[in-house]
């Protein structure tokens, strides 16, 4: 160890693998339906692909968890993005292609994706 | 780096790992592999979360979901319901995080048990991974170090601890600040720091926790006193009874050093340091510091005169700083946040915080860490969930074998060193034993001498010979022998103790005689006067009996009995034979219909 800034570098580097931990309540929630309708409909490589791209724009203030079924099993997989303070946005008929646009317009951006929602596939 | 959608955090202490935590982990990894999650999911063994009475336990994140006495059969349920599926195993969570309205999860910060807490040195444990630097260099770790060596003189380091107000958690709450700069002040180019984890008092946990769940808390703040006093070699005094803070002790020290924050020029600021641990074979006396370096220099483990004190001629002859566990993991945050934020907390005399073991008759049995100032009667009724079983809060034990009694009387007696030392208790290294109306005090005294009968070095002779002595008093008084001219001598025994014993262990070893003696005298005389023992403790005082109007006559205490003590006929009222009567109890609990009692 030869100086501060050597273990600043460290130290960003591994707080993203704590940073879960501190409960945070304007972290920006990314919650994918992974009931048996959901899985058999694909929601895992979803879910996966949201992973993949948090990590690499290295967003830490995104958590990606997941949840039961809706009730909507027509329209799985379904995520859902609460961003604090707004009101939450379904996604339906994900796929991991889909994944890309939600970040980058929806969560980088502040644009929801209006094509990809619920209201659109009605 | 790899990035995992949820955290399944099981405690790894000492109390987890006794109650299967080991289990649970490789249960839950192999049950994460099987259903593919294993890049998804990220399993972390940590140190202690305090709650100890709920053993073996899980926080699952983000959700925060604290999972209590979970078992290996539960595992599968947990990974296929609540990390594929995200549906909470409700039946699995501590009822207290759960919402009584409307059934939501309350993180665990709002619950009782941690709401009036406040986690300074306590505050990694429970949430990274011991045996993983990283996880620490993430939560500001080895900052405080940097800063020091990089930023600041010797002088200054000892400054900003002496601002803080520290004092040492070990009990006797000497300035920490003092004591370095008596060290710096001795001259000569040859000093040691050492680390006193010979955590010996009956009940108490704190140390191994910190140990088990922080490590490099330890270790960074004992390279931050060497560097303050000019030492470049530290010594961890642990007991071999530790294994598991010992592994990570090991393990910590390794990684330091690959990091370079032990070695050679540690942030290339020409200042050397490195550490080793030696293990003490479980002698109480080692906890007193020259006992302690004694054993460290090879020899037995006795006391020796003080002065010099060990800041002037400690280990090896040479000036050494020796700190408690606890007091060194204040450390780093008084220099990460400041000494003006850790002065702010507590009392006026006591800053910061103080972490107790809570354990006796206390639902929630644990590890706490409150503020300075804290009332006991908070400590017992909000954070450790009051006494199980509608019973009453009698007294408190606070400073193990060293300390006194506080009784109930003093339940609003606002937790500092000055206000524990005025009502006759101390402070003391943390533990915090609870007791109920069902305990003898007495017996406590006795308990606690059988203690220190065993554990007295031999050294001096009012220490080996008074303390057997006094014991022997103590038995007197519990078979219902004694006089009350017995008790005065016994009173007059104490004070010989303490004021003719060399080190601490001799001069404390009285204490809980004293205080039982001072706010439960009434106690010693019941047991000489009406040779009858109140809580219905003592064996030899009380005696078992059956009310006849009660008794069915089911037989089921005649069949428990273990030495035939009882006998009568079916459906007909039971009498017990004293002669016989070994009073073990056991009827007492077998009997369904309150027919038996203790007299």
């Amino acid at each position: 160890m030869k100086s501060l800034a050597e273990l600043k570098a460290i130290r960003e580097k591994a707080k993203d693998s704590v940073i879960m931990r501190h409960e945070n309540p304007n972290n920006i929630r990314v919650v994918v339906g992974m009931a048996t309708c959901g899985i058999a409909a694909g929601a895992r490589p979803v879910l996966q692909a949201f992973l993949e791209e948090v990590q690499k724009r290295g967003l830490d203030n995104v958590i990606v968890t997941q949840t039961g079924c809706i009730g909507l099993c027509r329209l799985e997989p379904i995520v859902e993005v609460y961003v604090p303070g707004q009101e939450k946005v379904t996604y339906v008929k994900m796929t991991p292609d889909k994944v890309g646009k939600v970040v980058a317009n929806h969560i980088v951006n502040g644009a929801v994706v209006d094509e990809y929602t619920i209201g659109s596939a009605q | 780096m790899e990035l995992y959608r949820a955290h399944v955090l099981i405690c790894g202490g000492t109390g987890c790992t006794s109650s299967g935590s080991a289990k649970l982990i490789e249960a839950m990894e192999r049950e994460l592999k099987n259903n593919g999650l294993e890049h998804e999911v990220k399993v972390v063994k940590t140190g202690c979360f305090g709650l100890c009475a709920l053993g073996p336990v899980m926080i699952v994140y983000p959700e925060g979901c604290f999972y209590s006495h979970i078992t290996e059969e539960d595992i599968p349920e947990i990974v296929s319901e609540h990390l594929v599926k995200g549906r909470i195993v409700t039946r699995l969570l501590y009822q207290e995080t759960v919402h009584p309205e409307d059934n939501t999860i309350r993180s665990l910060n709002h619950t009782k048990f941690y709401e009036k807490q406040m986690r300074v040195a306590l505050r990694n444990c429970g949430v990274i991974n011991p045996e993983n630097i990283e996880e620490y260099i993430a939560v500001d770790g080895y900052e405080a170090l940097g800063r020091v060596l990089t930023q600041m003189t010797p002088e200054e380091t000892i400054d900003v601890v002496s601002r803080s107000g520290l004092r040492g958690r070990g009990g006797a709450g000497f300035p920490t600040g003092k004591k370095w700069s008596f060290a710096a002040a001795s001259p000569g180019p040859v000093k040691y720091v050492c680390c006193n984890a010979d955590e010996g008092d009956p009940g108490a946990f704190m140390d191994r926790s910190v140990l088990e769940g922080d490590p490099h808390a330890v270790i960074e703040a004992m390279a931050i006193a060497g560097y303050a006093i000019g030492a470049h070699q530290g010594y961890i005094y642990v007991r071999a009874e530790y294994p598991i803070a010992i592994h990570r002790l090991e393990i910590a020290i390794k990684q330091a050093r690959e990091y370079g924050f032990l070695g050679k020029n540690i942030f290339d600021s020409g200042f050397d340091f490195d550490i080793e641990l030696r293990f003490g074979a479980g002698a109480f006396v080692c906890g007193e510091e020259t006992a302690l370096m004694t054993s460290i220099e090879g020899h037995r483990g006795e006391p020796r005169v003080r002065p010099p004190f060990p800041a002037v001629k400690g280990l090896f002859g040479k000036p050494t700083v020796l700190n408690n566990v606890e007091t060194y993991a204040n450390i780093p945050q008084i220099f990460v946040k400041g000494p003006e934020w850790f002065a702010s907390i507590g009392t006026e005399k006591s800053h910061g915080t103080k972490v107790f073991a809570l354990v006796g008759k206390i639902t929630n049995t644990g590890l706490v860490e409150i503020p300075m100032g804290t009332t006991l009667r908070e400590i017992i009724e909000d954070i450790g969930g009051g006494i199980p079983n509608g019973k009453k809060f009698k007294a408190a034990q606070t400073g193990g074998p060293s300390g006194g009694c506080i009784p109930a009387s003093l339940i609003d007696t606002p937790i500092d060193y000055d206000n524990l030392i005025a009502i006759g208790s101390m402070m003391g290294s943390g533990g915090l034993i609870v007791m109920d109306e069902d305990t003898c005090m007495v017996d406590i005294a006795k308990f606690f001498l059988e203690f220190t009968v065993d554990e007295s070095c031999g050294k001096c002779t009012a220490c080996r010979v008074g303390t057997r002595r006094l014991l022997e008093m103590l038995e007197k008084i519990t078979s219902g022998n004694a006089t009350m001219d017995d008790l005065a001598e016994m009173e007059e025994l104490c004070y010989y103790i303490k004021e003719n014993s060399l080190c601490g262990l001799g001069q404390t070893a009285p204490n809980p005689v004293l205080s039982t003696l001072r706010y439960f005298r009434d106690e010693y005389e019941a047991h000489i006067k009406e040779k009858r023992c109140p809580a219905g403790v003592c064996k030899k005082l009380i005696g078992y009996e059956i009310i006849a109007d009660n008794c069915k006559g089911c037989t089921a205490c005649a069949r428990v009995c273990p030495v035939g003590a009882i006998s009568g006929e079916v459906k007909k009222p039971h009498s017990i034979d004293k002669t016989k009567c070994i009073k073990c109890g056991a009827c007492i609990e077998k009997c369904k219909f309150s027919a038996i009692v203790k007299k």
